[in-house]
Parts: structure tokens; C-alpha cells; sequence
């Protein structure tokens, strides 16, 4: 099926181009959430619930 | 530190041993109550209407020979008001609740928000008052005309403002990922929106798309399928990385993963479109292209639903007891259903078989009521009692409203994937002799009417559930006292984000990320238009192939108006079953003239594309007057007023200039024999049905239509001819 979308396309470079900036921004974007700091995606990944630690403060969060 | 609610828009500040400052601002509730209501309340009036015309599959007599409640006006009644203003009115109450508390920042400005609120609500009764009155571009989730189109534009510019200008004063280094899904819902929904309305005014409230055909319908399905992503789901997306996790009180899954997720989603969900458009006169190319990105897309898609079903792990106990989590994990599961269902309907082969069946609605259901419908229920259980500083009314009806509406879920999914896969096989069964065995359409539609009870039993208990659930929340809000200004400790000063690299330093610039989110969007469409607009082969002209004369022009915006492409597709594909059923199979060169496009997606009814001469002026004279008449036991609405109204001819020369604006090869100067045109044919076709014994004179409406369904097709035939 690629194949034959590579050969009907009429301007043949460009999807072989872009499929290949897409795999190179792909693998560059799997490469770095691999990669990084562990205490940075912890950080983040609690950033909901930090409000939740606020709003409890406050007294104003009710029905947990 | 205990704070008082009274302290309202007075910023303290204070000072911790580590020398971070601290001030105190207010979320503002209220806008918040505000979109809540709005989703209710719009969500109410979409599902009735859903009721309705789900009704009128099986009891025509509720079209009530009326033309504002007839089935081809008020489905996109529906379609509209579920999408953009029960979700729509939804996105904005979980992203104004959401995004403040992420940024630890009021929103940007408050009058900002309420010309959110009330911009919103306006273009919503514009859309209820002018699709029952027939002002319609026909182009599916696009229906609404030019003038409501700029004010839709205005309006969203002005939440992108108030969004974007929150994100910039934010409190918070970084943006959390449901941020990303906004910023990008944001950006593509624009993007998407004014590409696909780029239209000519002909009059107020009539215009025509500048695209024509094979390319009107590649634009719209782009906007089509992209309206599905960037409008109920990224949005959804983002609600569902706040929301779940608020509501199960633990992180998401894995943070990783929503990186990879977001950014792979956004690229690659631009360029599933074609997928709507298989088996049609779209160049192969493109069809491939849809069909390869929607295999593709099925990896982030479960990669987001993974994320959201995982995030649950070790609080499975606390579903059991909180029905916000029962909901979620509907929503979260319907998601990740509809997103295994689409690609494989990309398939050309499964798309052979099932597209134009109600195999559409019911996919398209399982977004709505499971992923949509779910999770605007479990964000709406979960802010209520939040913002009126009170535990929900009633956890029982709560679960009642979950198990009524999942019920109803099956129940409308099951009779319409029964009905699709019926009715498919009817369609494309031959005898051993070799000829069709249901030659009569109405046959197949006939069978399947127990199965359209059964989605509107469904629909009726989902939509109770919803009842219900308004009941609750009523009382909710009875028992709780709302805060409208909720005080919260924020750093006083952004800290700084200097030294940073890769995913992190675009994690804490919103406009840079704002740009590169939209410049991965704009890739797959760009790759897919462009060629199919400037190379000609792609679609080869058809010398036969003439524009529409005066009358029959009007007699398609009266097609449109009356909202047919609900109904009937005019796209045969090149099967045998299709081609024995309807004639010569549809070639792209047919359609340069139509603007726009009316290839439709589900047959109710047979196709049209070759119906021209098929039957005499008077079959179709009856036929619209009363269908029942000419096809005993039809379900299509009858159409009394077309016999009677008289129509108006003075737009016609509009309508002549406008098309010649937009490549319509019509005469220099034609205008002004177009009149008269328009009048002689007028008087053959009535003369023709005078002599059949009809007293009808030349001025009404039904002459027009009849004009232009006698058209239909037959350019090509009369080259066979020739």
C-alpha cells in the first residue's frame, strides 16, 4: 500500500521527506522523555495535585 | 494560615523563611458556574433534539410537515449543539477551572471571560434560530453561514487572549501537559476553522465555499476529521490529565508518556481526513495517506488511554465507590473503543462495507455519549460540589445516572452496529442469476427499524441518566453556599527558567510552544492540499461536464437548504454492487462546478448521484410533496412547502457572479440572460407537469429542485450517449 502512494504521489521527495522528519522529531521526543531528570517528571506529573495540597490549606476543598 | 473568603481581589503577601514571597490571589468561580450551566443546559437541548430526529427514523409523522422540524434541517440542529455547545460550553468550563489552578493565576481578565461566556452563547441561539430556518453551508460540522462563521472567529480569538494571556502571567515554570492539549486545541481549531469557511457572500445568509468538488471535499473532511480531534478530543485529553488524577488523587501514569503521547497525536491526527473520503473520486494517493495515519494513529491514541486506564492503578477500591471514577473509567475506555473502531474503518476494505451505515452514527457515538458525555459528567460531579464548598447531594443517584447511561450506551451502539452490518449485507447481495437480490432501497431500511427503536430507547435512557444527574446537582448546589472568589497562596514571582534545554525550555515559553505546535499541524495538511490543488491530473476534466444553469443552480440551494446530504450521498463508488444499483460510478471530474461538494456519509436513503432522468418530472413532483405516495412504507420526511412557496429569482444573478468569482465558467455578462434562462426552463418543466394533469405553476419551488435533481449526473451519460 506505501509503495503504492510513493509511486502515484506526483511530487515524490516530499512525503519521504517529511516521514522522515517526523521519525527524527519522534525519536528525538522519546529519546528525551527517556532521558530526563527523574525529580523534574515527578515535579510535573504531581503539578495537579499541589493545588489540591493548597485548596485543603485553605479549608475550601470539600467531599475528598 | 486561614484565610477568609472575603478577601477577594485583595492580593497579601507574605514572606517564608526561604525568602519566597508569597501572595494570596482568587480563582474566579464564577465563570466557571457560568460554563457549567451553559453545558447543562445546552446539553439538555442537543440530546432532545438527538431524540427527535432519532424518532423520526421510525415515525416519519414527527417531521410534522413542517420545514423547521423536518429531519434534514434539525440534524445538524443536533450535531451542532452537541458538539459546540455541550462540549463546547464544557471545554471551557474544565479549561477555565483547570488552567487557573495550573498557573496559579487568576484568568487573564475577566471581561475577557464573560465575552467568552456570552459570545459563546450567542453564536449557539444564532445556530438554533438559522438551521431550522434552512441557512446552511450543508458542510458537516460547518454548517453555520458566513456572518456566524466571523463572529465564531472573533470569539475564539478572544478565548485565546484570555488563555494565552493567563498562561504568560502564570506562577508555575513549567506547563503541565493538559496545557499543552489547550494550547494546541486552540491553535489547530482556528487553523481548521477559517480555512474551511474561506466562502464568497452571495447574499446575508448565503454563501459558496471557494473550494469546488474533489477539493471542497478534501478541505472539508481535513476540518471534518480534525474537528473530531481538536475539538472533542485534545481538549478532552487535557481535562482528562487534570481531571483524573485530581479526581483519584495520585499522578498520572507516566508523565513520559503523555510527552510522547501529545506529540505524536497532534501530528500525526491532521492527516487522517482522506479516511472519510475511501472508494471516492479523491486521487488514490490521498486516500492512502488518510488510510496509512489512521492505522498510525491508533498507537497514541492507546498510548493516552493506557495513561488515563493506568493512572488508576491501586485506587481500583475507590471506584468502586466514587462514581466521578466510574465515569472516568467509561470515558477513558469508550476513548480508547472509539480510537481502535476508527482506524479499522479507515480500512479500505471494512470502510467498503461499512461506510454510508449507521455504522457512522454509532462510532460516532461511542465518542459522544461514552468519552464526551462521560467525562463532562465526572468533571461536572467533581466542580460542582468544589465551587459550592459542599459534598455531592447523592452518591446513589449518582451511580443510578452511571448505570442508566452506560446501559443506554449499549443499547444505542449495539442496535445501530446490528443495523449497519444488516443493511450492508443487503446492500451488496446478489442472486445466483447475478443481479441484485434488494434491488428496492427502501427494503433494506424497512428491515432494520427495530434496530432505530432500539438507539432511541438507548438515547431515552442516557438522557434520563442526564435527568438525573440535574436533579443532583440541584440540590447539591441548594445545600452548599457558592464561592465565587476562592483565595489561594501563589509564589509572588515567576521563577526563572533561564539555562534550560530541549522539551523543557519549550515546557516554559508558551509562544514558542504555540508555534511549534502549530507548525507540526500544519505539516500533514499542507502535504495533502496542496498537490491536490495545483496538480490538474489529480483531477482530470470531464469535456461534457457543463455548469449548472440558472434554475437548476437554484434548485441545488434549495437541496442544500432542505438539508438532503443528511440522507443521500451523490458518490457512487466503483463497485458492482453500486454501480448495478445507481449506474456509472462517480468520476472526479463531475464535480468541479459544485460548490460545494455533496457527497454526503450515510445513506438513509439511496444515492443520487445518478438520479437524473431516472424518473419522470411528475415521480418527483409526488414524491416530495409526499414520498409514501411514490415509495409505500418510505421514512423520508414529505415536503409540502416546496409545492407551495414561491421562489424568489432575484438572487439569481448573485448567485451567477459569485460562482463566476470563484472559476464557474459562465459567460461574460451572463447575468443578464440568466433571468430569462432561469424562467424558460422554469415554464417547460411546469408545462411538462401541467400535461401530466398537475396544477402547478412555474414560480414554485418543487420546479427548481426538480431541475436540478434531473441534472444530477447525467453530463457523463450524454457523452455515452453522443
Amino acid at each position: 500500500m506505501l509503495s503504492k502512494y510513493f509511486e502515484n504521489f506526483e511530487s515524490g521527495v516530499m512525503p519521504i521527506i517529511v516521514m522522515v522528519m517526523f521519525l527524527l522529531v519522534f525519536i528525538g521526543i522519546v529519546i528525551w522523555a527517556v532521558k530526563a531528570d527523574k525529580k523534574y517528571i515527578k515535579k510535573m506529573s504531581n503539578m495537579p495535585l499541589d493545588s489540591n495540597k493548597e485548596n485543603k490549606n485553605n479549608g475550601n476543598n470539600y467531599g475528598d | 494560615m486561614a484565610l477568609q473568603n472575603d478577601s477577594a481581589n485583595v492580593p497579601k503577601t507574605r514572606v517564608l523563611q526561604n525568602d519566597v514571597k508569597l501572595e494570596v490571589i482568587n480563582y474566579d468561580n464564577k465563570i466557571v458556574k457560568y460554563f457549567s450551566w451553559a453545558t447543562i443546559f445546552w446539553g439538555v437541548i442537543g440530546m432532545l433534539v438527538g431524540l427527535t430526529v432519532a424518532t423520526q427514523f421510525f415515525w416519519p409523522a414527527l417531521n410534522l410537515n413542517l420545514p423547521y422540524t423536518s429531519f434534514g434541517r434539525i440534524r445538524p440542529l443536533h450535531t451542532n449543539a452537541v458538539i459546540f455547545a455541550f462540549v463546547g460550553n464544557a471545554i471551557f468550563m474544565g479549561v477555565y477551572y483547570s488552567l487557573q489552578r495550573l498557573c496559579k493565576a487568576r484568568m487573564f481578565n475577566d471581561t475577557l471571560s464573560m465575552l467568552n461566556f456570552w459570545g459563546w452563547q450567542l453564536i449557539i441561539v444564532l445556530a438554533a434560530i438559522t438551521l431550522p430556518l434552512g441557512y446552511t453551508t450543508s458542510k458537516e460540522y460547518a454548517e453555520l453561514e458566513w456572518p456566524i462563521d466571523i463572529l465564531i472567529t472573533v470569539v475564539w480569538v478572544i478565548f485565546g487572549i484570555n488563555m494565552l494571556g493567563t498562561i504568560i502571567k502564570r506562577r508555575e515554570q513549567h506547563m503541565y501537559v493538559a496545557i499543552w492539549f489547550y494550547i494546541s486545541t486552540w491553535v489547530t481549531v482556528a487553523v481548521l476553522h477559517i480555512v474551511n469557511s474561506i466562502e464568497i457572500p452571495v447574499t446575508l445568509m448565503k454563501s459558496y465555499p471557494v473550494y469546488a468538488g474533489v477539493q471542497d471535499a478534501l478541505v472539508q473532511w481535513w476540518y471534518g476529521h480534525n474537528a473530531v480531534a481538536f475539538f472533542l478530543t485534545t481538549p478532552y485529553l487535557g481535562l482528562m490529565y487534570y481531571f483524573l488524577p485530581k479526581a483519584a488523587n495520585r499522578p498520572v501514569y507516566s508523565y513520559r508518556l503523555s510527552i510522547i503521547h501529545f506529540w505524536s497525536l497532534i501530528f500525526i491526527y491532521i492527516w487522517a481526513g482522506p479516511h472519510h473520503l475511501l472508494y471516492t473520486s479523491l486521487p488514490d494517493w490521498a486516500q492512502s495517506l488518510g488510510t496509512v495515519f489512521s492505522i498510525m494513529l491508533i498507537a497514541p491514541s492507546w498510548g493516552g488511554m493506557i495513561n488515563g486506564l493506568l493512572t488508576l492503578r491501586g485506587a481500583w477500591d475507590k471506584v468502586k465507590e466514587d462514581p466521578v471514577l466510574k465515569f472516568f473509567v467509561v470515558a477513558v475506555t469508550a476513548y480508547g473503543m472509539a480510537t481502535f473502531e476508527g482506524p479499522m474503518l479507515s480500512l479500505k476494505n471494512v470502510n467498503a462495507m461499512l461506510h454510508y451505515t449507521d455504522w457512522i452514527p454509532s462510532h460516532v457515538h461511542v465518542g459522544a455519549l461514552g468519552w464526551n458525555g462521560f467525562l463532562t459528567f465526572a468533571v461536572l460531579y467533581w466542580i460542582i460540589p468544589r465551587i459550592f464548598r459542599t459534598e455531592l447531594y447523592s452518591k446513589k443517584l449518582a451511580n443510578v445516572h452511571f448505570w442508566i447511561g452506560t446501559l443506554g450506551i449499549v443499547f444505542y451502539v449495539l442496535g445501530l452496529y446490528w443495523a449497519s452490518l444488516t443493511q450492508a449485507l443487503m446492500w451488496k447481495q446478489f442472486t445466483p442469476l447475478g443481479v441484485l437480490q434488494y434491488p428496492n432501497f427502501l427494503e433494506t431500511v424497512i428491515e432494520i427499524t427495530p434496530m432505530y427503536i432500539s438507539r432511541t430507547i438507548g438515547g431515552g435512557m442516557y438522557f434520563t441518566g442526564v435527568l438525573i444527574m440535574i436533579y443532583n446537582i440541584y440540590k447539591t448546589t441548594k445545600q452548599g453556599s457558592f464561592l465565587a472568589d476562592e483565595p489561594a497562596e501563589v509564589p509572588a514571582v515567576v521563577p526563572s527558567h533561564n539555562g534550560e534545554k530541549g522539551h523543557r525550555w519549550i515546557e516554559s515559553r508558551p509562544i514558542q510552544f504555540t508555534i511549534v505546535a502549530t507548525v507540526a499541524i500544519l505539516i500533514g495538511g499542507i502535504i495533502e492540499m496542496v498537490p491536490t490543488f495545483l496538480i490538474k491530473s489529480n483531477i482530470p476534466t470531464i469535456a461534457s461536464v457543463q455548469p449548472y444553469t440558472p434554475l437548476e443552480l437554484h434548485g441545488r440551494d434549495i437541496y442544500i437548504r432542505e438539508g438532503c446530504v443528511g440522507c443521500h450521498s451523490q458518490m457512487v463508488r466503483p463497485f458492482r454492487s453500486e454501480t448495478e444499483r445507481y449506474g456509472e460510478y462517480s468520476k472526479a471530474g463531475e464535480f468541479v462546478y459544485d460548490h460545494p461538494f455533496l457527497w454526503g456519509s450515510k445513506r438513509t436513503g439511496p444515492d443520487l448521484h445518478r438520479v437524473g432522468k431516472k424518473y419522470s418530472d411528475s415521480w418527483h413532483y409526488y414524491h416530495m410533496e409526499d414520498p409514501t405516495s411514490m415509495s409505500p412504507g418510505s421514512i423520508m420526511p414529505p415536503y409540502p412547502w416546496l409545492v407551495n412557496d414561491k421562489m424568489d429569482p432575484n438572487d439569481v444573478v448573485a448567485k451567477i457572479s459569485a460562482m463566476r468569482s470563484i472559476g464557474v465558467p459562465y459567460a461574460k455578462d451572463y447575468e443578464q440572460q440568466a433571468i430569462t434562462d432561469f424562467t424558460r426552463q422554469a415554464d417547460e418543466i411546469a408545462k411538462g407537469l401541467q400535461q401530466a394533469g398537475i396544477a402547478v405553476t412555474s414560480d414554485k419551488e418543487i420546479i427548481a429542485l426538480i431541475a436540478y435533481m434531473q441534472r444530477l449526473g447525467t453530463d457523463i451519460k450524454v457523452t455515452n450517449a453522443e
